[in-house]
């Protein structure tokens, strides 16, 4: 079946089947930066953001995306690039693959609650699995972007 | 060092970090065309069978099925998908696919397919009629079985390992020092105990993955996620029984692999299905796959025996491993070493005898492979926890005996190949820890108010920097316009940082910027030989390689800048921007050298090295965990984990920090939560994240890492290694604060929080 989908703002049209999990539209129309780590809906890597919520895109039907907003990492480029330099700046990225899903959680984090404490962080982003960097890092990195925005200094 | 460090030991960005952070494309999946065949393995269900008959006819006629295979299309050589340098000690076990199947996720056929789904479809119509044969299950049970895994006479062991497929055995050997019977005779103490560890995975977050096509040479180009690109083109070669000149290997980023990429888990079959097909294919493992046959640690039952003075003296430890090594001998006979070498020798300052002796068997699980650790976790485990326990036994602080038995600088360790232990700061690493840790304050055992048990537990532990005399590490670089410089290499960054920090070095030896050094690799034509990312080897023995290229480069630099000034080369120096005359008459810039190195000139302005080391210098460090126990639920919460390394000099102590933690974390996990059950038919239970439960950010306490530098003379400005050492202490240091909360002292892993309830109720009187 066909349909359309407003992605990172531009108006998309795909022909999909009914078991066409969102994750592989995304894939297919060539967003690289969704990536899948489980196929159970337990690691957070196909995180993106559907109507403004994030959802895990391997667990959501193309077809539910249908007439909807749908962001990736793609989209939100500017947003994400506020803070992930405080995240390089920890070396908290390290391999990288787990890194789209944390960041468009992140972001949604940081819409929904602008001054998060380091524990609210952790919940938030407790579904985003990282085998490599223990995690500590990656809080370290928002809190150094987000005590940055606080003294002024972006 | 004679002068401060410019780039070397600054935190710097990772080169690739931002791109990373932003998600651009990187990884086998997002650089690969998409439209490429997808291959797909159909898998074993039995844990032992043999193919009586297998049938694809109607699987073929799937709409877009391009080709199935068998046991019967494939090259009848057998081979190993480890990692190794050449003759690989690992034994040559395997076909790409066999008749024999020997675990439950075997390979029983591949599929070719334009699309998943047809590839999906065509699965389930391949019929297959199995033998079912008894299976070895137990790997206590394994040696000498009457159940054979690997009968055929065309299995090999290219090595002296002790290997005897006749008696399920993959290795076997004791070595020794001093006469330990006489020695264990004579102490005040001796007990022994024995630990159990489990096949834990790696559990990467990027799955095994690999795509392959015919390139414009008709040569096979191979786009895997791998640590050894070298390694996998021998051992493709071997495998579809090809000239090695006919295999191309790079790899892009790599999501992670912590040696699980150290095996060429995926490669082998997109790459002989585009050999036979002239196709492009690709085959990524689901999680699934990627759990039930990977490559994840050796199951392994460590016993140890010590041997102690009344006044806390260790005089001598005999241990033994017994090492489960699956269906195949992957890493089967080295990873076994570890859990001695690297364990013992932590007590050379007083031992007077050691017993190392291991067997390695075959079994019907999944194969084994290389993870982080490398058989050090687990004998450091169990060596460390009789180690406490010998402390709890003589009413000693567990420090203080540790400080009365460590190994120290200087001194030469017989458990350890002989070789010296010529940087240790494992002494002040342990005092600094106990003090940034508090550990006078944790030790002792508290109660919260609200019925919690709080306490403390410590381990120190050891790795490597290489594999001594065997590992290559190699640097090419070169100069270009404007004077940048390419630093070609055949190590794998796959997360870690290598290529920062090799950029780091190169910047340090050309007294440039780390952004004037462009980093490649790892491509098995254009890198200069490496043996690949693995056993800690990238910082000590390749970052030694880029000085001795640098170190070249600058006499080449000079030997053009000599002819543009009309003075011998003896005379120049060269300072980073410009090479001049000693005595400042004249002088030209690094610019006009490498422009000059492209109009009329005859010395290359590129310096390749090689680098091997006939030593292997110990990384040392000790980490303190404070735990609270919920002894109503027998959940475990590691409040505190204070560690401190000594890796040498620290070559970019965020990467190294995050190194340590993300190390710690994983340690954690294969104490607390991570779980490998089989079934009585050989399926594993927690073959999905839901199942398989790696820490979550929820579960990793504070952690606080400190460096407590040594300076090794035969490293880098004075680098070890960092890598894998890091996740070596959290088992035992757990497990002994554990002992402390509960007085059980837990010999198996992971523990459970249903275990610790059950024990506690038990305790109480059965309530």
């Amino acid at each position: 079946m066909e349909i359309t989908i407003l992605l990172n703002g531009k108006k998309r049209t795909a022909e999909v089947r009914a078991d066409t999990v969102l994750f592989d539209l995304l894939r297919d129309l060539g967003c690289a930066s969704v990536k899948c780590g489980c196929e159970t809906s337990a690691c957070g890597l196909c995180t993106v953001l559907l109507d403004d919520k994030p959802v895990l895109s391997c667990s959501v039907l193309a077809v539910r995306a249908d007439g909807r907003k749908v962001d990736t990492l793609e989209g939100l480029q500017d947003e994400a690039s506020a803070f992930v330099g405080f995240i390089a700046d920890q070396g908290a990225e390290q391999c990288g693959f787990c890194n789209p899903g944390f960041v468009m959680n992140t972001i949604a984090l940081l819409r929904e609650n602008p001054d998060p404490t380091d524990d609210e962080i952790r919940q938030y982003l407790a579904g985003n699995l990282c085998r490599c960097s223990g995690y500590e890092g990656q809080t370290r990195g928002i809190r150094a972007f987000l005590n940055a925005k606080k003294e002024g200094r972006l | 060092m004679n002068r401060e460090l410019k780039s070397v030991g600054k935190g710097v960005r990772k080169k690739d970090a931002m791109q990373l952070l932003l998600g651009k494309p990187a990884y086998v999946q997002d650089v690969t065309p998409a439209d490429c065949l997808v291959v797909r393995v159909l898998r074993s269900p039995h844990a032992h069978a043999v193919i009586e008959s297998i049938s694809c006819d109607i699987a073929r006629k799937v709409p877009g099925v391009t080709a199935i295979y068998t046991w019967e299309d494939v090259p009848q050589k057998r081979f190993t998908m480890a990692g190794q340098t050449y003759p690989e000690p690992s034994p040559y076990d395997r076909l790409i696919l066999d008749r024999r199947v020997r675990f439950a996720g075997d390979a029983v056929a591949i599929v070719a397919a334009e699309t998943e789904e047809a590839a999906e479809k065509a699965l389930r119509l391949i019929k297959v009629t199995y033998d079912v044969q008894p299976a070895v299950l137990d790997f206590h049970n394994a040696l000498d079985n009457p159940v054979l895994v690997h009968p055929e006479d065309s299995w090999k062991a290219l090595c002296d390992v002790g290997a005897d497929n006749r008696r399920n055995l993959c290795a076997q050997g004791t070595e020794s020092d001093g006469d330990v019977d006489a020695v264990m005779a004579d102490c005040d103490i001796c007990f022994t105990r024995t630990f159990h560890t489990r096949a834990v995975h790696q559990a990467m977050m990027e799955t095994f993955r690999t795509y392959t096509e015919i390139d414009h040479y008709g040569r096979l180009h191979v786009v895997s996620s791998t640590q050894i690109v070298f390694h996998a083109r021998r051992i493709l070669a071997h495998a579809l029984d090809i000239p090695k000149s006919k295999i191309h290997v790079e790899k892009p980023r790599i999501g992670g692999g912590f040696g699980a990429k150290q095996t060429l888990v995926a490669e082998i079959y997109p790459a002989f299905v585009t050999w036979k097909t002239g196709r492009a294919a690709r085959m990524i493992y689901s999680r699934k796959e990627c759990q039930t046959a990977g490559s994840p640690r050796h199951e392994m039952e460590v016993t140890v025996k010590i041997g102690a003075d009344k006044s806390g003296k260790i005089r001598a430890l005999d241990v033994h491993t017994l090492s489960n090594t699956g269906a195949y001998g992957e890493h089967g006979p080295t990873t076994v070493g570890l859990s001695g070498h690297k364990s013992i020798p932590l007590y050379t300052g007083s031992l007077e005898a050691f017993r190392f002796g291991y067997d390695v068997v075959y079994t019907n699980v999944q194969s084994a492979g290389a993870y982080r650790g490398y058989g050090a976790t687990q004998g450091i485990y169990a060596v460390e926890s009789v180690v406490n326990e010998l402390a709890g036994m003589l009413d000693m602080d567990p420090v203080q005996i540790r400080l009365q038995n460590m190994v120290r600088e200087g001194q030469i360790m017989p458990a350890y190949y002989n070789e010296p232990a010529s940087a240790c700061a494992l002494d002040r690493c342990m005092l600094r820890c106990a003090e940034a840790f508090g550990w006078a304050e944790k030790y002792p055992v508290r109660r919260t108010p609200d019925g919690k048990i709080r306490s403390a537990g410590v381990a120190m532990a050891m790795q490597g920097s290489g594999i001594s005399g065997v590992d290559v590490g190699s640097a090419a670089v070169k100069l270009n316009d404007d004077g940048f410089y390419v630093l070609r290499i055949g190590a794998a960054d796959m997360g870690t940082g290598c290529d920062t920090i090799l950029a780091q070095m190169t910047a340090e030896c050309m007294d440039c910027s780390v952004d004037d050094v462009i980093v490649f690799g790892a491509d098995s034509d254009a890198s200069p030989y490496d043996s690949g990312s693995y056993a800690s080897s990238t910082t000590y023995v390749t970052g030694r390689a880029v000085e001795k290229a640098c170190l070249e480069l600058k006499e080449k630099i000079c030997t053009v800048a000599a002819e543009m000034l009309d003075c011998p080369a003896a005379e120049l120096v060269f300072d980073g921007r410009e090479v001049r005359r000693a005595d400042n008459t004249a002088s030209v810039s690094l610019e006009d050298i490498a422009t000059k190195s492209m109009c009329g000139n005859t010395v290359a302005l590129e310096a390749v090295s090689s680098h091997s080391s006939p030593t292997s210098p110990p990384p040392f460090m000790v980490g303190m965990a404070e735990i609270e126990l919920d002894p109503e639920t027998g959940t475990v919460e590691v409040l505190d984990y204070t560690a401190v390394v000594d890796c040498g000099t620290v070559v970019n102590p965020n990467l190294a920090k995050i190194q340590t933690e993300g190390g710690l974390v994983q340690g954690i996990g294969m104490t607390l939560t991570e779980n490998i059950q089989y079934h009585e038919n050989g399926h594993m239970t927690e073959n999905s994240f839901l199942q398989y439960k790696i820490p979550t950010r929820l579960e990793t306490g504070r952690l606080h890492v400190e460096f407590m530098p040594s300076y090794e003379e035969s490293g880098p400005f004075g680098a070890k290694s960092i890598g894998e050492i890091v996740i070596n202490t959290p088992a035992p240091a757990i497990v002994h604060a554990l002992y402390r909360a509960t007085g059980n002292w837990y010999r198996e892993l992971p523990i459970l929080p249903e275990r610790l309830a059950l024990d506690l109720a038990e305790k109480d009187g059965g309530r």
